[in-house]
């Protein structure tokens, strides 16, 4: 069942599709790019929630600075493989992780790992928008205070510089002081990449970080996803077949928590190994 | 009707629009019975206060004599009594409210804590009343007599005797122990009310547990911590029998720490170091008096004007808890 390969030393990734509205074509685009170094290698993972098994031994790769996409059915363990790789499913009573999740090599789970210094690395932006009951401002310096930042004009650059980089800046910058409660739902999403990228981490997990908005807004998340994973691995759950095919490198599916099958974006898309994979892209299931 | 519906279904439908009517009703005559209730006894309450209620009853100290009584050393001992014990209770309540919710594993040491805060609620005030005057009051009686000792801090001193004594101090502790089971409750609630996802973007974030109960769940808590606490105190502060079984005197000339008014605080601010080691009396301990009074007829009136007095700070305090929910509400904007 499990036919997954074997973990990859280097992950030959070609130049993803371009989003429409993008203007940022590769040079190359559409040719094979350099070797990517893998950032995230799991390997024989399960996970369990108390009594429940939601992941049967994972295998996976992750390349740095790429956008890899989960996809797959309800309730197949997307989002619980998310949560794993920065251990916010540690905050769950009675979870349990078996087999080893490295990030550049190094064990996550293992016990001189602090969680607070590794959320800090992997960023995360959730489905439904959480932007803090506080100024948008605060919500932006937040990661930053909380790590001990005091400098004022620090502060104020590195919320200019994150929110820029989420393309919100023009839509907010005559009201920082404002509540992040009055933003649109977009807008609350893209604060919270902002929020997420101010502790400059390495990685970004997303999960379906677009369901939730209106075609526009999703354009906009999607160019931004582009433009971000030239200096960010980018871990994105989506339900979208289009959204994946646009914006991923790589995509793994998901059934029944085991990873049936990951691949070139493209590859699973037109020419899938596994029979299971292409009755789901196709539609005929789940 | 200009569509069709079954004869039996109509007569149903009449049935059940009726019962909802008869329903609507009964609600409406149980709410206005208890509003009435509630303004005749207002109402006789105002008219037996009515001629003795005057600026005079509220200026003057306690007096045998029912036309020279007054409220004043009450309504400053009352005072003082609320913001000690809010002083005191807030930082226990919350604190352990913050353990239950935040850290405490699901033991059976935890499971014990949470069953019996529930069941201090149901407490009888008595009972904290004399847990009071054995541990404040008497210090367990290890004391043969009550030593009093002065403490020099340059303009100000602090004279106190050990064990307390009936003083504010041991007053506000009692209350305080008094209010906490109902202090801890609401604010478990309250914490349990915080949205989950709220918690989790500030963990995703790098926040230590702390961090996030601090700068996320607390303040996000706060409308309904305040209201729990304000709820808590103002019942306790209308309690009377923990402040008879502590032994608080009903004749007493003089306001807590001498102070008179406001003015005095910010001039002397040292004599606020002496209120919690003063003797005093409260609203409802002077009520109580009035109403054991001979004279009982003349301190009716006396005892409905104190009621009043009584109730106007407790209306103020229920106005606080509603201004502060709202103004919390409006920062935190869901
Ligand atoms: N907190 C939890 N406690 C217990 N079981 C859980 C918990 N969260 C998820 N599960 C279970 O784990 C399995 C995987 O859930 P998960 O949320 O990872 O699915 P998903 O692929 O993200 O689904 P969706 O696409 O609907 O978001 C499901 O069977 C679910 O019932
Ligand atoms: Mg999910």
């Amino acid at each position: 069942m499990s036919s997954t390969p074997p973990p990859l030393k280097a992950i030959h990734v070609p130049g993803g599709p371009v989003p429409p509205g993008s203007s940022r074509r590769t040079a190359n685009g559409g040719e094979e790019q350099p070797a990517r170094p893998p950032k995230f290698v799991t390997s024989n993972m399960s996970f369990y929630y108390g009594a429940h098994q939601a992941l049967f031994n994972i295998n996976m790769t992750i390349p740095e600075r790429a956008v890899t996409a989960l996809i797959g059915p309800s309730g197949c363990g997307k989002s619980t493989y998310l949560r794993s790789l920065n251990r916010m499913n540690d905050i769950i009573e009675g979870t349990r992780v078996t087999g080893d999740v490295l990030l550049d090599g190094q064990d996550i789970y293992a016990s001189d790992v602090d969680v607070v210094a590794l959320r800090k690395r992997i960023g995360m932006v959730f489905q439904k928008s959480t932007p803090f009951p506080k100024s948008i401002f605060d919500n932006v310096a937040y990661g930053p205070r909380i790590a001990g930042e005091r400098r004022r004009s620090t502060i104020v650059d590195l919320v200019e510089h994150c929110l820029k980089q989420a393309a919100l800046w023009n839509e907010v910058k005559d009201r920082l002081r404002d509540s992040a409660m009055a933003l649109s739902g977009g807008q609350q999403q893209r604060l919270c990449i902002a929020r997420a990228l101010a502790t400059s981490p390495e990685v970004l997990l997303m999960d379906e970080p677009a369901s939730a908005l209106d075609p526009a807004s999703t354009a906009r998340i999607e160019d931004l996803i582009f433009e971000l994973k030239q200096n960010y691995t980018i871990v994105i759950v989506t339900h979208n077949m289009q959204q994946a095919a646009r914006i991923s490198e790589l995509t793994a599916f998901f059934c029944l928590g085991r990873l049936v099958e990951i691949g070139v974006t493209r590859q699973i898309f037109t020419n899938p190994e596994q029979k299971e994979t292409e009755d789901y892209i196709t539609g005929r299931f789940g | 009707m200009s569509f069709s519906i079954d004869e039996d279904y109509a007569r149903r439908l009449k049935r059940r629009h009726l019962a909802s009517r008869v329903f609507e009703r009964a609600c409406l005559v149980v709410t206005w019975s208890s509003v009435t209730i509630l303004a005749v006894l207002l109402g006789l309450l105002l008219y037996q206060a009515w001629g003795w209620l005057d600026l005079a009853f509220l200026t003057r100290h306690n007096h045998y004599e029912a036309d020279r009584a007054g409220v004043l050393s009450g309504v400053w001992g009352s005072c003082w009594l609320m913001l000690l014990t809010a002083f005191l209770c807030v930082p226990v309540g919350v604190g352990t409210a913050v353990y239950l919710e935040e850290y405490a594993k699901p033991n059976w040491l935890t499971r014990q804590i949470r069953l019996n805060v529930a069941n201090l609620a149901g407490v009888p005030s008595v009972v904290y009343g004399i847990l009071g005057f054995t541990v404040f009051v008497r210090f367990f009686g290890l004391f043969d007599r009550p030593q009093t000792y002065a403490l020099n801090f340059g303009m100000t001193s602090i004279e106190f005797h050990l064990p307390l004594g009936a003083v504010i101090l041991s007053g506000g502790m009692t209350l305080a122990l008094l209010s906490l089971p109902v202090v801890v409750i609401a604010s478990q609630e309250a914490l349990r009310s915080v949205p989950a996802s709220l918690r989790h973007a500030s963990y995703a974030l790098g926040a230590t547990r702390w961090q996030t109960i601090w700068n996320q769940v607390l303040p996000a808590a706060t409308p309904g911590i305040a209201t729990g606490v304000i709820l808590a105190v103002s019942r306790a502060v209308g309690e009377t029998a923990p402040l008879v079984v502590l032994g608080a005197a009903t004749q007493i000339s003089f306001n807590p720490g001498r102070i008179n008014s406001v003015v005095d605080i910010v001039r002397s601010p040292g004599k606020l170091a002496n209120v919690p080691f003063d003797s005093f009396t409260a609203l409802p301990l002077l009520i109580y008096g009035w109403v054991n009074e001979i004279d009982a007829e003349r301190f009716a009136h006396v005892a409905a004007a104190g009621i009043i007095v009584l109730l106007g700070l407790l209306l103020l305090m229920n106005g606080a808890a509603i201004y502060i929910r709202q103004h919390f509400r409006r920062k935190i904007r869901w």
